[in-house]
């Protein structure tokens, strides 16, 4: 079923696709140590349950999390704990506590690893508790746990849920080899995450620059139909296919949504709030091998791509191997990397080594040579013109001109009304810009300077208000004495008017 | 031109404005101005640190005096020029540096207390303005950082000189946050 994207403008962007997309995913041998970041892309730090010295084996839980926002760690090598210490890491900052874990080489499996028995039979509560457990979280790029998304889906009741496989992004294409390598994979991991969600039904959604990933999704969906033939409880009629034309940012949760489910989800609220749940196809997948296996997130298939490799690749890497061996993989450099960017050139983030782990979140790695992103190393940015072409293709219908001016002003109050908390980052303004203004960096940056103004406003008035309390409870205790005192002061006067009580 | 026209034109002017003056007069003397509504909205520019460097017994008894006029708008440290420039903005007038007379402007901080060292007077615990230290009578106290104001009024009262203040980090943010979520 082919659909028509809905959401406002958006662009068709060069894919780069090609360079990695042709080879089968590459098994990346274990590596001989791993450095698990504690925060694996959302933002919230898991807590270790181990200490330095610790033995592990595969699938031990390494981190619990011990908030809705962050997600378990689990060992993907056996070995000991050698460090657990603050290191160069894929994460906002590029800093972060991560456990370093050494290889002894046995490749013992924890016992806790085994396939999950009857996962087809588990409730719903139980399935969610379940992917809680196995540190299941958003591997589209987010890295945010998937049970705390299916449960907020469960409370608020979903009717869709979307499996995004558009993969928008240039240069990344770990999704769409996954797809073609283990579309069986993902359709199980769709029809548990429906069930898990309480969804009425599930809706695929590919770009159409993807055929190869298109017909494999749609012959599994039909495996999947006939292998459940009869067995009515097994057969899924609700899962289908939705092919999205090939526009960024369509891979984006909310443009996503709007396209295939012909709704937009209305600012500060969430998706789940409209009844849609977003999840990604590579998570469905990990879903997947979870309930086959038992495995938890051990590994993730990440793109190794752009010019500064030898030969771009998809390879499946253990969580926390050091991107050196995955460069390696690929080729080992080529020519003068510049950059290296954990994701795509639109919204990748660049990391400070080639030492630092993969994440849950990581989907690419771009060694990016002057060759691919040449044209905005050293612009010099130039003052706005008013030409228009970026509110032209913004996907959210923001006016980035206008946010600009007040971005630049520190103007709060102007940027909550332009709706700076809607922008997703997408960097469209930013590439259109024929000033070279980076409108997206400044937007993300007066987005923290607006959320840290609201944690003072909400701090300053949680203050006011305890202020207030203890000024009142100090006043009525003052009353209180006061009272006391009067009415001893009282009946000494009563008793001083008797003449039996002495002098007075 | 009919001179009688006029002189009634004139007559007609200057009764009204004799009308409309006699009723604002009385207006303005019957009907309260909305100073409270003032206070209010000088408050909420106030840091809420209630630490008394500017010699009122809080935010809003500053507040209130900053409203009367009894007080200038340059004596909130905490708050910095930030707080000085929107106070200026609110009341139209010019902002300025903050007077050093009443302290110097300095990062948010939380006041943390060495629980070896505590003692347990309990004296610390009426001096908090916002009720954020907890602890009895002969046990250990300690701070909730994310109430804390950082306003230094724990500092004098404790006899064992065992608080310290400490720049205010991230976490007692996501602290709020995670209670939020």
């Amino acid at each position: 079923m082919a659909v028509r994207s809905t959401f406002p403008a958006g662009l068709a962007l060069d894919a780069h696709k090609q360079q990695a997309c042709g080879a089968p995913i590459i098994e990346l041998p274990q590596p001989p140590r791993v450095a698990l970041a504690l925060d694996q892309g959302s933002g919230y730090s898991a807590e270790p349950v181990v200490a330095v010295g610790a033995t592990v084996a595969i699938g031990t839980l390494v981190a619990r999390a011990n908030h809705p926002y962050a997600s378990a760690l689990h060992s993907p090598l056996a070995g000991t704990v050698a460090a657990i210490e603050t290191r160069d890491a894929a994460t906002e900052g590029g800093r972060s506590v991560c456990i370093v874990i050494e290889s002894d080489g046995s490749g013992r499996i924890d016992h806790r690893v085994r396939q999950a028995e009857g996962a087809a039979s588990l409730s719903p509560d139980e399935l969610i508790q379940w992917l809680r457990d196995a540190g299941i979280a958003g591997l589209g790029g987010a890295g945010f746990p998937t049970a705390t998304k299916l449960a907020a889906g469960r409370a608020r009741g979903t009717q869709t849920l979307v499996l995004n496989g558009a993969e928008c992004e240039p240069w990344i294409c770990s999704d769409d080899a996954l797809m073609r390598s283990a579309a069986d994979e993902v359709v199980l991991g769709a029809i548990l995450l429906r069930r898990a969600a309480g969804a009425e039904r599930c809706v695929i959604a590919i770009e159409d620059d993807k055929p190869a990933a298109i017909a494999a999704v749609t012959h599994a969906i039909e495996r999947q139909r006939n292998a459940a033939q009869g067995d009515h409880d097994q057969r899924d009629d609700e899962l289908t296919l939705a092919v999205v034309p090939a526009v960024y940012p369509q891979g984006a949760e909310r443009q996503l949504i709007t396209t295939v489910a012909g709704i937009e989800i209305r600012s500060g609220s969430l998706p789940a709030d409209a009844g849609v749940i977003c999840q990604n196809v590579a998570t469905a997948a990990a879903v997947a091998r979870w309930a086959t296996r038992g495995e938890p997130i051990l590994s993730r298939v990440v793109t190794v791509t752009g010019s500064g490799v030898e030969h771009p690749c998809n390879v499946r890497a253990p969580i926390g191997t050091p991107l050196s061996a995955l460069i390696a993989a690929a080729g080992g450099y080529r020519g003068t990397p510049l950059r290296l960017i954990a994701g795509g050139s639109m919204t990748g983030r660049a990391l400070p080594s080639d030492e630092v782990g993969v994440t849950k979140a990581m989907n690419c790695v771009l060694v990016a040579t002057r060759e691919d992103i040449g044209s905005r190393l050293g612009a010099v940015e130039m003052p706005c013109i008013r030409c228009g072409d970026c509110a032209n293709v913004c996907p959210v219908g923001l006016l980035p001109q206008q946010l600009h001016r007040a971005a630049v002003a520190d103007a709060h109050d102007s940027l909550r009304e332009l709706g700076v908390r809607d922008c997703i980052d997408c960097g469209l303004c930013d590439y259109v810009c024929p000033s070279q203004i980076p409108l997206a960096d400044r937007f993300r940056d007066a987005r923290r300077r607006l959320n840290e103004a609201d944690a003072m406003a909400a701090r300053a008035a949680d203050a006011r208000q305890r202020h207030e309390t203890r000024t009142h409870r100090l006043l009525e205790a003052a009353a209180a004495e006061q009272q006391a005192f009067e009415s001893v002061r009282n009946r000494v006067r009563q008793s001083g008017d008797d003449p039996a009580g002495g002098t007075g | 031109m009919n001179p009688a026209a006029l002189i009634v034109a004139l007559l007609v002017a200057v009764a009204l404005a004799v009308a409309l003056g006699v009723a604002l007069g009385w207006a303005a003397s019957r009907i309260e101005p909305d100073s409270d509504s003032l206070v209010e909205r000088i408050d909420a520019l106030l840091p809420q640190t209630q630490c008394g460097q500017c010699l009122y017994p809080g935010c809003r008894p500053y507040a209130a005096a900053i409203a009367s006029g009894e007080a200038d708008i340059d004596r909130c440290p905490p708050g910095g020029d930030a707080t000085v420039r929107a106070l200026a903005a609110l009341l139209d007038r010019a902002p300025r540096p903050v007077d050093p007379a009443f302290g110097a402007p300095k990062p948010a901080q939380v006041a943390w207390i060495d629980e070896e060292k505590c003692i347990g007077c309990a004296r610390c615990l009426p001096a908090c303005p916002v009720d954020a230290i907890i602890g009895a009578s002969r046990h250990m106290h300690t701070v909730i950082a994310a109430q804390c104001t950082g306003c230094e009024l724990c500092l004098p009262p404790c006899p064992v000189d065992c608080i310290e203040l400490r720049p205010a980090t991230a976490t007692s943010l996501r602290y709020r946050q995670s209670r939020a979520a």
